[in-house]
């Protein structure tokens, strides 16, 4: 018990630090551009820009937090949110290895198994942006070819069936409602797919609240 | 060169993208000597890295069209750094669009000066700036919750956590079900390429299909895809769906 304390303990105290050291490169990023361009922004541009997103998304961000840093584990979550992409590609590539390595998500197992999932996937994702940015004229009409438009337009259904087959089919009891709930409310409101990571969080409340009425019947 | 693609532009996406290679070899290291001690075999491990490699690269294509789309306007090197560290092209996209619209320009034009350039800037990065504030502080009580709930009661804290991976498989296949034909194909291709999957792994017992049978679904079904597009009529499918 000391031990596992003890490696929370160093996560969180490394995850802080790099968490920080991110901030400062995120911000160094548009400071370094307004001196080395010679030219500043207009505060009330930045902030009108802002008005329009900020608001949105910095609740769409915080409810991502506590939404999956219970299925990513501490170090999962540090990484994760710093590199980015976590509903496209860190969360499934988290959920599918704890699968594979038949461990449980909030175990030590499960923690130690997202972080490598995690990071393995940061490290191929930077490589190819990196090859893509820089062999951009051989790539981009290759990628841009129309025959290959549908391919990369379904890449979430794509990715989100052969995910979800595994886990509806191996807890389809919890799966159930927020299944039927989620499906009834996308084809009465088709337009919500723009604003899917919003509803991930109500889908989860469900399937929490549904879990928890079946545990206590003792159906689970 | 223009301003967007300067030189400087591409030492800072270089250094970005090494901070968040450094982040992520570190993160790695710690967590493979940490499964050494709990005793998760090497094999585990190389597969975990192997298969999670393999997974990753369909996504990250996917990310750099992200990325070739949002080059037109702001040069390369700009959505290569917003989309290394904490971006989604769901965000970098309406986020510049909003902030080119604020300053009179738009997002189907090159942008045309510097001062606007760091204005997107600013509002690209300051737009999804708050897990780096939130996780430093509350990431140990949220994870400290999870553990107690673990503690408490061991089977519906599992219960609790696989509830939430349906939460957001079911967002995505409710997203996927009402969003086209197209849509609804793919998704099913996926499923069953998945099927097959498991039927060679559980009955035919080939065994390192397990760890592939993800990465498989996903190009198979978006293979089909194109398939299915050339076959549907053209009003079953979503609209600019080519280009």
């Amino acid at each position: 018990m000391k031990e596992k304390k003890e490696y929370s303990v160093q996560v969180d105290a490394y995850g802080r630090a790099w968490m920080l050291a991110a901030l400062a490169v995120m911000l160094l990023v548009p400071i370094s551009m307004c001196i080395y361009f010679g030219v500043w922004p207009n505060v009330l541009d930045v902030l009108a820009g802002l008005l329009g997103v900020a608001p949105i998304y910095w609740v769409v961000c915080s409810i991502e937090v506590f939404t999956y840093a219970p299925m990513l584990g501490s170090g999962g979550t540090y990484l994760a949110f710093v590199t980015g992409n976590i509903t496209n590609l860190k969360a499934p590539a988290a959920i599918n290895a704890m699968e594979a390595a038949k461990v449980k998500p909030g175990s030590q197992e499960g923690e130690v198994i997202s972080t490598i999932a995690i990071a393995t996937t940061s490290i191929v994702t930077t490589i190819i942006l990196a090859a893509g940015v820089f062999l951009f004229a051989q790539m981009a009409p290759i990628l841009n070819a129309p025959i290959l438009q549908p391919a990369f337009k379904m890449i979430l259904p794509a990715l989100f069936g052969g995910l979800g087959v595994v886990y509806v089919a191996k807890n389809w009891k919890l799966a159930i409602a927020p299944l039927v709930v989620m499906i009834a409310l996308f084809i009465a409101v088709p337009s919500l797919a723009s604003s899917v990571s919003v509803l991930v969080p109500v889908g989860a409340l469900i399937a929490i609240g549904a879990a928890r009425l079946l545990y206590k019947k003792g159906l689970v | 060169m223009d301003f967007k693609n300067s030189a400087f532009m591409y030492i800072l996406g270089i250094a970005v993208g090494a901070f968040v290679i450094a982040q992520s070899v570190y993160f790695l290291v710690k967590a493979i000597r940490r499964s050494r001690e709990l005793g998760i075999t090497g094999t585990v491990i190389r597969r975990t890295i192997t298969s999670s490699a393999v997974f990753a690269v369909l996504p990250s294509v996917s990310i750099l069209l992200g990325l070739i789309t949002l080059s037109s306007t702001l040069g390369l090197p700009l959505p290569w750094i917003r989309l290394s560290v904490l971006g989604a092209v769901t965000y970098e996209l309406p986020a510049a669009t909003v902030a080119l619209n604020a300053i009179g320009e738009s997002i189907s034009m090159p942008v045309s000066n510097p001062a606007a350039f760091n204005t997107v800037a600013w509002v690209m990065t300051l737009g999804c700036i708050t897990p780096l504030i939130i996780i430093p502080l509350f990431l140990k009580k949220i994870l400290g919750g999870v553990h107690k709930l673990r503690k408490r009661d061991t089977h519906w804290g599992d219960l609790f956590l696989t509830a939430l991976f349906l939460g957001m498989i079911s967002a995505f296949l409710g997203m996927g079900i009402s969003d086209g034909l197209l849509s609804i194909l793919t998704l099913l291709t996926s499923a069953a390429i998945m099927g097959v999957c498991g039927v060679f792994v559980k009955v035919l017992k080939v065994r390192w299909l397990e760890n592939f049978a993800l990465p498989i679904s996903m190009l198979g079904a978006m293979g089909l895809a194109i398939l299915y597009a050339e076959l549907l009529p053209a009003e079953l499918l979503p609209a600019g769906l080519w280009g």
